[in-house]
């Protein structure tokens, strides 16, 4: 790769252990992908975990001195003062492991939004911005919706760039790699949110890693959006998709295609995703818990539970994840006291896939998300995914029919 | 003796006997405190890949997983010695960079039909080569 002066300088170790070692991951992405050279990015996002890797290599960076030159908003690990108050079951360890995460991400410059929809509130890049996203729910959110580009970034590739203000040139940061491949013409009734999540799963089984192009997909809202990314993206490496007469890339077929013909043209069908669902879900009956939030609500979706249980009481408890501006603005708006008085609950900064979540191993309950479904299921933790109305409905009831 | 040209990914030298996986692999789903993969329904289920020169498509799952798979190993000493991919994909390399794996893509059409599992490998990611020892 041809390297600036600057970034050899990085490489070379002039700015510390740190830098260099950031640096040499961004070689070594670059040189696998054949990328010429580095281009400077304005915007990244970190899919923090609060995992072993992920907090041993923030720490190590830390130790070597780097600091991010462009400061990237983080994904959610878990907020330790609500769940002391909402369980006694973390662990000394679970605490210190997080305290360790907060630490070194603060350290290390972060921005410390801990959640996973940055991209809805605050980190919103522009068309054709050069970016690096983590987070599965992100990347295709970026790249398709506002037609920013990013590779499908991990979590450390996305920390490199941040310290080092640059990335290879590669993949989708080249307008031809952006191209539609496979056309998939939506048939199914796409009348809720919940039918986009479904979408997502189906699509990766039809057309492999191809780059999807929707055709019969109107007016979306931002939260079905989100749900489509993130279940492209969970059930294949779909980190981009258009959808014609919706997404900036794709206002016309020619565009969407750039000129080209479709590898596959495929369709879905309400009994696609009917049966995807049967297959993503645990058997119905009785439930334990219910738990929203994969990816992070919106203030619109919380709204919708909102209405739900208003002046009534869950026979079940139920928590909704979201951002901790999120949550502010519940407050404000007087959802947060109408969800306490039903039983629910707000856990702002907080993933499903955390340890904070043990109370409920064991247990089995009820969401609107398969991407929550799918990660929990080395927590050993049971879903049934059914719509956000018919799940709230079982949270009233304590069981599903 | 026979070495085969490659491309360098991530640096250092590894020794150790080959192991072909036809599926992508998520090193998650390898169990660090033996090596087995773990995964159902893998070409490799059941497998040690522990000390291997492990052969693969490309890597799969979240970056997440997969980095911290790969810590796991490292931390247990039950990793495999190098990968040899066909596909590089950013997590994989990130990861292996970071966790320090020698790993390199790009071999010689010639080694896939010409090495077997069981076969000794020295794969040299410096000097660009995979050479099948006698």
């Amino acid at each position: 790769m041809k390297l600036t002066q600057e970034e050899q300088k990085m490489l070379d170790g002039a700015y510390g252990e740190g830098v260099q070692l950031a640096m040499k991951v961004l070689v070594a992405v670059g040189e696998a992908y054949d990328a010429p050279y580095m281009v400077p990015v304005t915007r990244t996002h970190v899919a923090l975990s609060n995992q072993e890797a992920d907090l041993w290599f923030v720490e190590k960076l830390v130790r070597g001195g780097a600091h991010c030159k462009v400061s990237p908003t983080v994904n959610p690990g878990f907020n330790i003062e609500l769940f002391e108050k909402l369980t006694g079951e973390m662990t000394a360890e679970d605490i210190e492991q997080m305290q360790r995460t907060r630490a070194a991400y603060q350290a290390i410059g972060a921005t410390l939004t801990y959640s996973c929809t940055p991209y809805l509130q605050q980190n919103i890049p522009f068309f054709g911005e050069i970016t690096a996203y983590s987070e599965s729910s992100a990347t295709p959110y970026v790249n398709s919706v506002y037609g920013a580009r990013s590779n499908r970034e991990a979590a450390q590739s996305a920390l490199c760039a941040a310290v080092t203000g640059v990335t290879p040139y590669y993949g989708y940061l080249i307008k031809e790699n952006r191209r539609g491949q496979a056309l998939v013409e939506v048939k199914a009734d796409m009348h809720d949110d919940f039918a986009y999540q479904m979408l997502g799963y189906v699509v990766p089984e039809k057309i492999g890693f191809q780059i999807p192009v929707f055709e019969g997909l109107s007016r979306p809202t931002p939260e079905a959006l989100m749900n489509l990314g993130a279940e492209l993206n969970t059930a294949g490496n779909v980190a981009i998709y258009h959808i014609l007469g919706v997404t900036p890339e794709a206002q016309t077929y020619e565009d969407a295609f750039q000129g080209q013909k479709p590898t596959q043209v495929v369709t879905v069908t309400d009994d696609d995703l009917a049966e995807m669902q049967e297959r993503l879900s645990d058997p119905k009956g009785k439930i334990d818990f219910a738990l929203y939030g994969c990816p992070h609500f919106s203030i619109r979706q919380i709204h919708d539970v909102v209405q739900l249980v208003k002046g009534q009481k869950l026979a079940v408890p139920l928590y909704i994840m979201c951002s901790t501006a999120t949550k502010d603005l519940a407050e404000k708006m007087g959802f947060l006291e109408i969800l306490h008085a039903a039983g629910g609950e707000l856990t702002d900064q907080t993933c499903m896939d955390q340890p904070c979540w043990r109370f409920l191993y064991g247990k089995k309950g009820v969401t609107d998300s398969p991407k929550c479904a799918y990660y929990t299921k080395r927590r050993q933790m049971q879903f049934v995914v059914t719509s956000l109305e018919k799940s709230v409905e079982a949270a009233l009831k304590g069981e599903i029919a | 003796m026979k070495t085969y040209h490659c491309h360098k990914i991530a640096e250092g030298k590894g020794e150790g006997e080959v192991l072909f996986s036809e599926d992508p692999v998520n090193f998650y789903l390898v169990d660090p405190k033996t090596g087995v993969f773990i995964e159902p329904h893998h070409s490799l289920s059941g497998q040690c890949i522990t000390g291997k020169i492990l052969v693969l498509p490309y890597g799969k799952a979240s970056s997440v997983v997969q980095a911290d798979g790969m810590f796991q190993l490292k931390m247990t000493g039950n990793g495999p010695k190098a990968l040899i991919l066909q596909a590089p994909d950013t997590t994989l390399v990130a990861s292996a960079i970071i966790l320090e794996y020698p790993v390199v893509d790009k071999v010689d059409p010639a080694f896939f039909s010409e090495v077997k599992n069981g076969d000794r490998l020295c794969v040299d990611a410096d000097a660009q080569t995979v050479t099948k020892l006698d």
